[in-house]
């Protein structure tokens, strides 16, 4: 008995509008974003979005933005010419024709030097703290552009991490977590619906669901606490996700040869590209994973031979690509890791953790290219202008999202958390 | 109540086409009624703060648990929830103790036992012969993933040999090792890291991969497991929140110098296992008789270290020649000896049966971080260590203690006590808490009797490691961290959805689970059904429940085994399933 088919449009929006209903969040930054916008076609087009590539393990800046060369400290690396006003890191030749889009910020000094307390901080602008869980980056930015995801009738997660971990979403609830998937493109376990789930069909899932939604309410009503509220939410959002289209937004092998080239056939490279086609579809945030920075030892050669050729090819595309399409004005770009690494090269050739002097590089949503914010010393041990540190790039992404800084939160047990810690915004990335 | 009945009509309505439809809208119904849902919820009359007489049988810790957790309901103003049913207890037990769900014929017999007994004998029955090697698997899972994490030796050219560990702490759980001397083996142990070759020590692998830069690492995780002492961040400079300084870090490390790791190749570059020694160590000062290392202050400048364990207890000679002192032999005597040891295991052990430690993290304890429960903490670990360390003997008591005994329904008079808003525990009520991955796969092979005796432990073991690589992340980082993607997000829900090991739990094909179950001569439909309520959830349906089943048995008529299945889908779906409650 063959079972009836659904047609897959009306099924989301039947199940939308419901979910709609029962989403309360709303940004209030939101109105102001939606007030500057008139045309809803052209809203369709252009919303705002950010893409974090996240440098896993503390990058050697030292040897990428802010080059010492002639200095003890300054290692083997040559500094090269770019499309603005800076140089940067020889093995970084793509990036460098892409320089007018983006700044580097060279006086971040921050005081986590671990990777985990440097991952959260740099992640939610907090200091971990045992009473509380912060909401990183991507959690905070979706949550504040739902009223545009909803509107862009996104049916797939607003908040994609590929390849990584992220930060979980804290007090914002799990609704808020990362999506987290491989670079290859592939959502594991996810069905192709009209095969049938696992043989059985779109009837008789609904069937199943039904029976499901009845446990799942039961237990919810006995009232036990958030966690089972949080699996009924994350619950419907999956039922949504495995019914949409718009998963092919992950299918990266959608993207011409040419294409996929220009961005690099590595993990990182197809991240990013996944990252425009996330964008493209809606998603508020991405945030792309390339680790391996963590060079104790062999720095240079890690980073010439593997880290810098990968990252070239695609952070380069990923920015051009997103200025071809004209997407680049409304998507900001932020690339960081933990923290630096030490000036002093150690015996083995390695850097080893250093949070007190480093850069940091970000760009699109309407920020100024071309120009380097700050400066070190000579040997670059220490930062010689006004210093920043995560919420003020924290800060300077919100804003260059629309997103207001007055906005507070409260968490789950009453406490008002201000947007970005109450960072300050870097002005002369604001023309 | 009225929702239920509106699904059930939903259900007898024969709209083909439309049931998708419905279903969504039917889950959607549970993200915004959430605040209505919770108003209806039933009132549990709030139990009274009555001071409880200990029993004669109480054991004397236990006594003092309940006395300690009581005093601070009291000071708190809040009332206990009432207990758990025994079968939510029981479910939880099995969970704790073996990492898996009870068999229905164990609940069964569990529930046979006369009610004042029950729960002493089913923790003798878990913590005795008949479980020993279930619960030998379950700690050897537990305690490798402490020490070298989920990623820990999966990946090519690791010096880390991880069956050669499992091997070394199965071993050492299923003889019942005191868990002073399993630490001492852990940090002093010398010899090669692979079972089956000549000097195997599979205690070594604890080691073997934390010995890069010095010994940074196996310092810092060295402290932080067995001391529950965060003293990495003290590396570069004294620590912003705590009392420890540089020197402290450099003097801990300075006791990891005369240790090496050698490596046995095979086919070219691959290790093919590690030797573990210690060797003389010279010193980064050249002299031998005192051997110094040094670090480098934040002023740039030089300072020389010699080992001083974190009490400040110096050892009778800075050589660095074996002969004179076995540095990490030292250390593991002084880490064993030290009041932190007790602290920090009773601290872990607490947390994994109450879901919330006493500190949070649970290993980074000191004065920065003052625990919730200071004196019970200080004096369930004297009764630990004056119980010669016996792992199973604090288990028995927090097993039988009231906090672990009390539901996990908020009573009016709890609400407050939620440490998932940041609140210290006060352990007023079962946290709700989500099973391990592990838990997970062991409880889907026992409850669907899928155990295949015929293969070997290691090849089981490898089998779900195989299975577990799909959530775990690895950050990459030199201090080898990693997550997780079995944390309640989509992944796991995909995953229980349309995974294989749910196809499989869920398959009905001949001699299966389901189709046993089904074809059973002995059980009604209703005793079907009830069978595997038992066997996921340890309860029984209830009339809507049942209701609702035989609804999915009437559509699927002609084939009980898929209407099972559609059942036993839903339920391992659920919440109730998932979350150790």
């Amino acid at each position: 008995m063959p079972d009836s088919f659904l047609p897959r449009g009306m099924t989301r929006r039947h199940f939308l509008q419901h979910l709609a209903g029962a989403s309360a969040l709303v940004g209030p930054a939101m109105s102001l974003t939606t007030a500057l916008r008139a045309n809803a076609a052209d809203l369709k087009k252009r919303h705002k979005a950010a893409i974090l590539l996240w440098m896993g393990g503390g990058p050697a800046t030292i040897d990428l933005w802010d080059l010492k060369p002639g200095a003890p400290t300054g290692g083997p690396f040559q500094a090269i010419g770019t499309s603005g006003a800076e140089q940067i890191c020889e093995h970084l030749p793509l990036v460098a024709q892409q320089m007018h889009h983006l700044a580097i910020v060279r006086s971040m000094s921050t005081r986590e030097a671990d990777h985990n307390r440097g991952r959260y901080y740099m992640h939610t602008g907090y200091v971990p703290n045992p009473n509380i869980e912060h909401p990183g980056y991507g959690s905070v930015i979706s949550h504040m552009l739902a009223n545009q995801t909803k509107r862009l009738n996104l049916e797939i997660p607003p908040f994609v991490a590929v390849g990584g971990g992220s930060v979980g979403p804290g007090f914002l609830g799990m609704t808020c977590a990362p999506f987290v998937v491989n670079s290859d493109g592939n959502v594991r376990n996810l069905p192709d619906l009209k095969e049938g789930h696992g043989g059985v069909g779109a009837d008789r899932l609904g069937q199943r669901m039904q029976m499901l939604a009845s446990l799942e309410k039961s237990f919810v009503k006995q009232e036990r606490g958030q966690s089972a509220q949080d699996h009924a939410n994350v619950l419907e959002k999956t039922v949504a996700l495995m019914t949409s289209k718009q998963m092919d937004a992950f299918k990266v092998n959608q993207e011409s040869e040419a294409v996929r080239e220009r961005y690099g056939k590595t993990g990182f490279g197809r991240g990013c590209l996944m990252a425009r086609r996330l964008v493209e579809q809606g998603v508020a945030f991405v945030e792309v994973d390339l680790g391996g920075w963590d060079t104790h030892s062999n720095n240079f050669k890690t980073l010439s031979d593997t880290k810098l050729p990968e990252l070239d090819k695609a952070m380069s595309a990923l920015v051009s690509d997103l200025d071809e399409r004209g997407m680049l004005s409304d998507t900001a770009i932020l690339w960081m890791g933990e923290f630096g690494r030490t000036p002093r090269i150690n015996g083995a050739s390695g850097r080893d953790h250093w949070a007190r002097s480093w850069s940091v590089v970000l760009g699109g949503a309407g920020l100024k290219g071309g120009i380097a914010v700050g400066r070190t010393n000579a040997d670059g041990t220490d930062v010689d202008t006004e210093p920043y540190a995560s919420q003020d790039v924290m800060a300077t992404i919100c804003k260059s999202l629309g997103i207001s800084l007055e906005t507070t939160f409260t968490s789950r047990n009453g406490r008002p958390m201000k947007i970005a810690n109450g960072g300050k915004v870097i002005q002369e990335l604001f023309v | 109540m009225a929702l239920t009945q509106g699904l059930i009509a939903l259900f007898s309505a024969r709209a083909e086409g439309r049931r998708l439809a419905l279903a969504l809208v039917a889950l959607s119904v549970l993200g915004c009624s959430a605040s209505a849902v919770f108003a209806a919820a039933d009132e549990e009359p709030p139990a009274a703060v009555t001071p409880k007489v200990a029993g004669k049988n109480t054991l004397p810790q236990v006594a003092l648990i309940n006395q300690q957790i009581r005093l601070h309901w009291e000071s708190n103003k809040l009332a206990p929830s009432a207990p758990a049913t025994d079968g939510e207890w029981c479910r939880r037990a099995f969970l704790d103790v073996l990492g898996r769900l009870p068999r229905v014929d164990e609940l069964k017999r569990f529930h046979d036992d006369p009610a004042p007994e029950r729960k002493t004998r089913l923790v003798a029955r878990l913590l005795g012969d008949d479980y020993v090697e279930e619960y030998a698997r379950n700690w050897t899972t537990l305690w490798t993933n402490v020490l070298i994490g989920r990623s820990g030796g999966t990946e090519r050219r690791s010096l880390i040999n991880r069956e050669g560990l499992q091997k070394a702490l199965r071993s050492a759980l299923q003889r019942d090792m005191p868990y002073d001397r399993m630490v001492f083996e852990l940090i002093s142990a010398k010899g090669v890291s692979k079972p089956g070759e000549e000097g195997f020590n599979g205690f070594v692998n604890f080691l073997a991969g934390n010995l890069m830069e010095n010994g940074v690492q196996a310092t810092a995780k060295t402290s932080q497991i067995f001391l529950g002492l965060q003293i990495q961040c003290t590396q570069c400079h004294n620590h912003p929140f705590n009392d420890w300084k540089q020197n402290q870090f450099w003097e801990m490390n300075a006791f990891f110098r005369q240790t090496r790791a050698l490596r046995r190749f095979e086919k070219g570059r691959e290790v093919a296992a590690i030797e573990l020694i210690n060797q003389d160590f010279s010193g980064e000062n050249n002299q031998p008789e005192e051997a110094a290392l040094f670090y480098e202050l934040r002023n740039g400048l030089s300072k020389a270290a010699y080992p001083v364990f974190v009490d400040g207890t110096k050892l009778s000679s800075d050589s660095g020649y074996i002969a004179d002192v076995d540095r990490r032999g030292e250390v593991a005597r002084l880490i064993v000896g030290s009041e932190y040891l007790a602290k920090a295991l009773t601290n872990r052990l607490w947390a994994h049966f109450l879901g919330y430690g006493f500190t949070k993290p649970i290993d980074d304890m000191g004065p920065h971080n003052p625990p919730s429960h200071p004196e019970l903490l200080e004096a369930l670990s004297a009764e630990f260590k004056t119980r010669s360390y016996h792992l199973k003997e604090l288990m028995r008591w927090i097993l039988l203690s009231e906090p672990y005994g009390l539901s996990s329904k908020f009573n009016a008079r709890n609400k407050k006590d939620d440490p998932a808003l940041g609140e210290k525990p006060l352990f007023s009520h079962f946290y709700l808490r989500q099973m391990r991955a592990e838990e997970l796969y062991e409880s889907l092979l026992v409850t669907t009797e899928a155990q295949n005796t015929q293969t070997s432990y290691e090849k089981q073991e490898s089998t779900k490691r195989e299975w577990l690589k799909q959530f775990t992340l690895a950050f990459g980082t030199d201090d080898n961290e990693e997550t997780t993607t079995f944390n309640g997000t989509i992944p796991q829900t995909l995953m229980m959805m349309n995974g294989d090991l749910i196809n499989k739990a869920t398959s009905t094909e001949k001699g299966g689970f389901l189709q046993r179950v089904a074809t059973d001569p002995k059980m009604n439909n209703a005793a079907k059904i009830h069978h595997l309520y038992m066997a996921a959830l340890a309860r029984k349906p209830t009339p809507q429940e049942i209701v609702i089943a035989n609804e999915l048995m009437l559509l699927r008529k002609g084939d009980p085994v898929a209407a099972l299945q559609d059942v036993w889908w839903a339920i391992l779906n659920s919440n109730e399933f998932i979350l150790n409650h």
